[in-house]
This record gives C-alpha cells, structure tokens and sequence, in this order.
C-alpha cells in the first residue's frame, strides 16, 4: 500500500489509521501470524496501532500483548500469566529517556558516574536475561534519545557528570550487551529522533497530557523504523536491487550523449552526486544485497556507461544486468528467475515515474518513489528494505557466490551430461549436526527460505539453539563448497523422534544449490543418523504455501511413500530405512574429518 | 472562517478518525456521544484538528475542553478570518 512506504505522510496515516487498516485487511494476501508483546516505560497506544498497519503491509498480521502502562520491567521480572499465556514470538521494550531514573549530578565525578551507570545498566540487563531466559524470543530495545535539554549547555555532552555524556555511555552498554547476545535487537531512536528533530521529538506536550515519550506526529516514523526490524527477524528483508541506468546511476542518457560526456565523478556538483549514490549502492553488497541492471538501452552502450572511469559501480559489480529494449516488467521477472528468488524481493529503483508504474502494476517488486538524485539515497536508506539484524559471513560474499553460480551455469550448458558436469564441480560438502558457530546462519535460513521449504515453519536462533540442545531431536545443517567457491551452510533439517519414528520438522534448502545432489547428501546422512540411533522410520510432512510448490513430491523422489492427504493439499509421507541404505548422493564427497564422534546426540 | 464552516470541517475529521462517514458533531457533542471516542482516540482526535486548521491547542484548553463547541470556540479565536 503506496500510504505506507517511505516517505510517508505521517499526519495522512494518523488520521486514517482505521480506514488503512479496513483496506489492508480487505487485501487478499496470505499473511505470517506474529505475536508481538509491547512491554511500555510510556504510553503505547498509538504506537501499536500505527505498527500494526506497517507490519500487515509487510504480510505479518500481528497479535499483540500490551503491558499495563509504564509496567514493562514488572512485566518481565515478576512473573506474569496473561504474559506466558500469550507466548510472544518477539518482544518490544519500549523505553526512553524519562525511565531512567537517576543522572549523575553536576561534578560529580568518574566513580560515582560509573556506579551509576552500572546501576542504570543493571535494571535493564537483568531484565533482558529473564525475558531471555523465560521466553527465548528476539527481544528489540530502544535505545536513548538525547535529554531536551542541556543543564551543562555544550559541556552536557562533554562532562562525565552531563547527562547527555551518561546517555551516550549507556546507549554503549546496551550495545556492548547486544554484541554477546544473538537475540537481542536495538531499535535506534537516538538516530531516528536526531533525524526527526530532537524539539519536536520531544515536545513535552505530550508527555504531561498523555505520557508519550514522543510527539504523537513523530510516531510513524517510530513505528516504521521498529516493523524494519520485526520484518527483518522475521525474514521479509528485500534480497536484491534492480536498477536502471540513465538519470539513475548516472546523469544523462548514455545513448544518446555518449559515455564520455555522462554526468559521474567530481567535476560537476550532478556528477558528485550521482558519485555518491553510486558509493552508496557498492557498498550494498557488503551488506550482502545483490545488485542487477534493468535499463532500456544498447548493451554495448550501457557496458560503455559502467566502464566510465570515474564511476564507482563496474560491470563485474552485477549479477545480472539486463540493457535491451524489453518491457522492464519483464526484464525483472527474468531477473528474480535468473537469480532463484521471488519478485517480491527485488527492489527496483528508476527515476522515470512511468516505468516504476508499470514495474508496479506488473509485478510485486518494491517500487520506491525515488524523488531527486539527491534524496535517492535517503530514500533508500530509511526505507529498509535490507535492514541488517546480524551480518554473516555468507552476506558479505552473497554477490561472490552468486556469480560463481553464474559461471557454473555457463559451464554447464558447455557439458553433454549433466553428470558428468556435476563431477567437473569437484563438490564438498559437510553435513553435521547443529553448531554454535552458524545458530545465527541457521535461524537465518529458516526465515529466509520460501521455495525449497517442506513446512515453511520459522525459528529463532533461541529455538534453533534449543533444538540442537534436545537430546529428541536430529539436528543437521549442510554446507557445500566447489571449485567456484563456498556456498556456505545451504541446508537445514530438523527432525524429532516420536515412538519408533523421526518426524520431520522442517527441512531447507537455498535454491542456488539446486539440483547438485545435495538433497540426497543430507538424506543420507539423516537415515544414517537415523540408523544409529535405532530410528527404524522417517515420517516427512508437505504444507503448500504459494511458494513452496517446487517441492510438492520431494519425499516421493526421496523414496518416500504418500500415506496421507487432505483436502488443502496437506501431505505425510512415510520411509522406512532399509537395513543396507544405498547412499543416494553420487557427486559430493562428504567431509568427515573434524567431528568428535563423542559429540553426537544420543537419542 | 465561519462557525457553520468550522463545524462542516469538523465533521470531516471525525468522520476520519472514526471511520465512521454517519458522524455529525454539533455544539453539545461529547466524547459520550461518539462510541469510538475515548481517551486514547482523544490524542489523535485533538492532533488531527490541529492539523486540519493550522493551530495548536494549548495544554489547558486541551484539559477544559467540555464540548465540541468550546473546541470551536477555541479553533475560531486562533485562526482569526
């Protein structure tokens, strides 16, 4: 819904909350169901109510617990049955600088600073680790916004007694905390304050009438930044860009003025900035966002335009770049093919209005209205698409991996059989049960995966963590390697033993190391697992989901035999582990090395 | 701007913030008379009024307010023509 996509007007959604909600309900879409308890320091009405529209526009249709005003640390300390009941699969504390409860005084000094400090950190970190401990959810916490107003004038910041400096250094200690704790999300109000206006930000209007920690105005902006986050644990980032060229990435059109006189670089104010948000779009792919190109020109014309030398962006910087004269609708539906992701996780960025309708009417890609070259990068920036919640190594090397995948699929179009293309890849893989290392990868993955997923069920890294600690559950994460490169951990099962059968929790794969065989490595090393543990049946279970539909019979090619099905299309299939398994992978040679027998589960 | 156009916006926003297109206001009107309008609508009530006609409420007006025509008084005698 175009209301609820930055930039936004704040005051239009505000006063229209209810009709938003009664349009976004009416919408046919399926839609994730998440509950979301808000333990407030403050008054979280409005806040719910504008989250709500954000995440129902993000397909998250949530159900929340709302705490008593103000009784978010009794909420989480003392024990609360309405709070167990609800069973939140996430957990928002929303907390500012009007709970704390105690600033140094002016002169005081380092020691009594850091007292505190520790004493402010405290009531906050005990906190975290009950609701960690009771709950093992992802919890997201606001940070601090700057006190409005400064009884130190510029030394507020500066000196150790100041409160904004006391602010500053707690805001540090949650970030410390943040950084030994996987599940634990900051919801960075400092900045999104600053970039509202501190003033307005805090008018203290509304704290003494209504108890708001923020002007009611500012609050889709709050709401917006906090669904960036909930949809990102939940696995609703965006994967990719799609952009175009001319006016886009570059000022003029390359056709037509020629590359050398494009506006890109340093020399004119126009080329700085098209510098900049170039800059700006490389560095996407650290954060693992895979870049393509989608524009109406010649190819040999738009290789001409990347390979200006004062661009930052080069052509081996995309995946796939598409320059041809197609409907650009098409082109990105090619694109989400070619790359093995869904439409719907592509952004497309294009400053020409007409092609960003049709991109819209045609297909469920993001669409944002750009607005100038000067603000694109703001634009992009606050929308969130690719909000980061943890960075893994595979994010860093997505776009590496990607384009090995290209070149593998080149190479195999040079080999007759597709076997023997297979042995050219020098596959190897390691399939072991879960480990501490990749819990963030993991739980990652579960979220992630939408088209090779059996049950589409999701977890968070607290119930990954929990599923490999369960001595009744098989736990297995794949990783695969080749001689273009490391696809890192690729598949995830999960299985639980009831009576004498394993019944399949889920069971993931990334679609980029589709068809290489690794399915039946991990198939072998289920039954295998299986075997050693006296398991004599595996139970597998099919849910369809719009997307999952590529593996409606992948029991069936398994060896599986369908014993059930409903009338949604719902499945059980059933195996039973023959004394001499043959091992169906043919291509990946399995590392072993490395693994302490002795750490297996036993079941 | 005239009482009877104050009250014609009015009408507007609250038909707005309520949902509801059946809503009329008149000088007596309270919070007791709209179903929807309780304390927390109340805050996006007062926002949306400040907003349609430019002004603010102060803290106390906001805290006197009996009715819908004190609201009107208060928006006419800050917006002036």
């Amino acid at each position: 819904m175009k209301e609820l996509e930055y930039p936004f007007d704040s005051e239009y959604i505000l006063k229209n909350a209810k009709k938003l909600k009664r349009m976004l309900l009416a919408e046919e879409t399926s839609r994730m169901k998440k509950k979301i308890a808000v333990l407030g320091g403050s008054t979280t009405h409005d806040i719910i109510r504008i989250l709500e529209l954000f995440l129902l526009h993000q397909g998250i249709e949530p159900e929340f617990y709302e705490s008593e005003y103000g009784q978010y640390f009794q909420d989480a300390m003392f024990g609360n049955e309405r709070l167990d009941a609800f069973a939140p699969d996430i957990i928002f504390i929303h907390t500012s600088n009007r709970n704390v409860t105690a600033y140094p005084k002016p002169g005081d000094g380092r020691e009594e600073t850091e007292a505190l400090l520790e004493e402010q950190y405290g009531h906050f970190a005990a906190m975290w680790d009950k609701l960690e401990a009771d709950y093992h959810c992802p919890v997201i916490q606001n940070n601090f916004e700057y006190p409005f107003y400064r009884l130190l004038g510029n030394q507020d910041g500066a000196a150790i007694s100041g409160r904004t400096r006391f602010l500053s250094r707690l805001n540090e200690r949650f970030y410390q905390y943040g950084e030994t704790h996987g599940n634990f999300y900051i919801n960075d109000i400092n900045y999104i304050s600053a970039a509202y206006g501190l003033d307005k930000w805090s008018d203290p209007f509304y704290w003494h009438m209504y108890k708001y920690c923020l002007c009611l105005q500012a609050i889709p902006e709050f709401a917006h930044n906090l669904c960036n986050i909930i949809k990102a644990v939940f696995g609703k980032n965006k994967k990719a860009l799609v952009l175009d060229l001319d006016n886009t990435l570059w000022g003029g059109v390359v056709g037509d003025d020629g590359a050398e006189n494009l506006e890109i670089g340093q020399e004119t104010s126009m080329g700085q900035v098209y510098a900049e948000f170039q800059s700006y779009i490389k560095a996407q792919k650290d954060i693992g966002v895979m870049l393509n190109i989608n524009s109406k020109n010649e190819e040999e014309n738009a290789m001409a335009g990347l390979n200006h030398p004062a661009g930052v962006l080069k052509p081996e910087d995309f995946i796939v770049i598409k320059a041809n004269w197609e409907p650009k609708s098409r082109n990105l539906s090619e694109i989400a093919e070619e790359l093995n992701i869904l439409p719907e996780s592509l952004v497309f960025v294009d400053d020409n209005p007409a092609e960003r309708e049709i991109v819209r009417q045609q297909t469920p890609a993001a669409v944002p209205e750009i607005g100038k070259p000067e603000q694109y990068i703001h634009v992009l920036d606050r929308s969130g698409f690719f909000e980061v919640t943890s960075l893994s190594e595979d994010d860093r090397r997505r776009s590496d991996m990607y384009r090995a995948n290209r070149m593998r699929e080149k190479q195999q179009a040079e080999f007759a059989d597709y076997g023997e293309y297979l042995r050219s890849l020098k596959m190897k893989g390691t399939i072991r049960s879960f480990e501490p290392v990749y819990m963030a990868r993991i739980a990652q993955l579960t979220n992630k995966s939408n088209q090779f997923n059996l049950t589409t069920r999701r977890y968070t890294q607290g119930e990954i963590e929990q599923a490999a600690a369960d001595k009744r559950q098989i736990t297995l994460y794949g990783k695969l390697e080749d001689k273009f490169g490391d696809n890192g951990v690729v598949s995830v099962v999960i299985g639980h033993k009831e009576e004498d059968a394993l019944h399949i929790d889920l069971w993931i794969m990334s679609c980029r190391v589709l068809k290489r065989d690794m399915e039946y490595a991990m198939m072998d090393r289920l039954a295998e697992e299986c075997q050693k543990a006296g398991i004599p049946k595996i139970i597998g279970y099919y849910y369809p989901t719009a997307k999952n539909k590529m593996v409606e019979n992948f029991y069936g090619l398994q060896g599986f035999v369908k014993t059930e099905e409903d009338d949604n299309g719902n499945t059980v299939w059933q195996y039973e582990i023959p004394e001499t398994y043959e091992k169906k992978n043919k291509y990946i040679e399995i590392e072993r090395n490395g693994e302490k027998d002795d750490k297996r589960k036993s079941i | 701007m005239t009482r009877e156009r104050v009250f014609e916006t009015l009408n507007e926003v609250f038909r707005d913030v309520f949902d509801d297109e059946s809503i009329t206001v008149e000088e007596e009107t309270t919070a007791d008379d709209i179903e929807d309008w309780d304390s927390l609508e109340h805050i996006n009530l007062i926002a949306a009024v400040e907003q349609e006609f430019g002004m603010k409420f102060s803290m106390g007006q906001v805290v006197s307010m009996k009715n819908v025509g004190e609201m009107a008084d208060i928006i006419m005698s800050q917006i002036g023509d």
